[in-house]
């Protein structure tokens, strides 16, 4: 399953698909980068909801995402984290620098 | 039945990190591990190939290979995993978290990390132009017979 891409209140919130890894990340990585030079989002949400699995790759792909929109004066957020992605997220220090967000559907 | 062996080589591109850690975690079900640990060992599996891809063969072509061994009287799961690419220069600071060579493609450099975090063993041999292999293992926690 690939991403989804919906913008909500001047959010773009990405839905992503069933695994994060390096094969997913880089496409996230481009599409994600055309949004923010485009301009007009504050945020960038990602809803895990659907995803069951995440490595590294992913957790890089986040923090790059930050550096952007930081850079912007905007912010990035996750949802629907589920217990083995949020243990990922634990080690690598994410929610340091990360929003943890519920969605509405 | 003591041993269980398998090896796998596959060409050096980025769909095979999901191939590759679907193919050990279902060869390592044998051991009867838990969710918990079949996803340690998923993590671990993705990060080392996905070093490989990168890395090693900077997304060139190569092969990468992986060995696993399942040993059923010690409950242990080991992989060694193999690429013939440009090699680590220093091992030891590419092991430390958060050290990547490729920021520029947002790799956090916690691939190491957790390949030591969510396994028992890693050792990791290196050399420059011409490969590098990680080996790793993991002890299966024994279940209570049902």
């Amino acid at each position: 399953m690939e991403e989804s891409y919906e913008v909500r209140e001047g959010v773009l919130i990405v839905g992503l698909g069933h695994e994060l890894d390096d094969h997913c990340a880089t496409r996230i990585r481009l599409k994600t980068d055309e949004w923010i030079l485009e301009g007009g989002i504050q945020g960038i949400l990602f809803d895990f909801s659907e995803t069951v699995f995440m490595d590294s790759s992913g957790i890089g792909m986040i923090i790059g995402r930050y550096k952007k929109m930081k850079a912007r004066g905007g912010f990035v957020g996750v949802a629907g984290v589920g217990r083995n992605i949020n243990r990922i997220m634990e080690i690598s220090g994410l929610y340091k620098i990360i929003e943890v967000f519920e969605i509405q559907k | 039945m003591e041993t269980n062996q398998m090896t796998l080589e596959f060409d050096s591109i980025s769909a095979n990190e999901s191939f590759a850690r679907v193919a050990v975690a279902a060869f390592a079900s044998q051991l009867n591990p838990t969710l918990e640990e079949i996803e340690d060992i998923k993590t671990a599996v993705s990060e080392a190939v996905t070093n490989s891809i990168i890395h090693g063969y900077e997304k060139k072509h190569g092969m990468v290979r992986l060995e696993a061994r399942l040993d059923f009287i010690r409950n242990e799961l080991s992989l060694i995993i193999t690429d013939w690419g440009c090699g680590i220069e220093n091992v030891p600071r590419a092991r430390e978290p958060l050290f990547t060579t490729k920021p520029e493609l947002d790799r956090s450099g916690m691939g190491f990390v957790f390949m030591e975090v969510f396994m028992d063993g890693l050792e990791v041999e290196s050399r420059l132009n011409q490969g590098t292999v990680v080996r790793m293992r993991k002890i299966i926690s024994k279940q209570p017979e049902q």
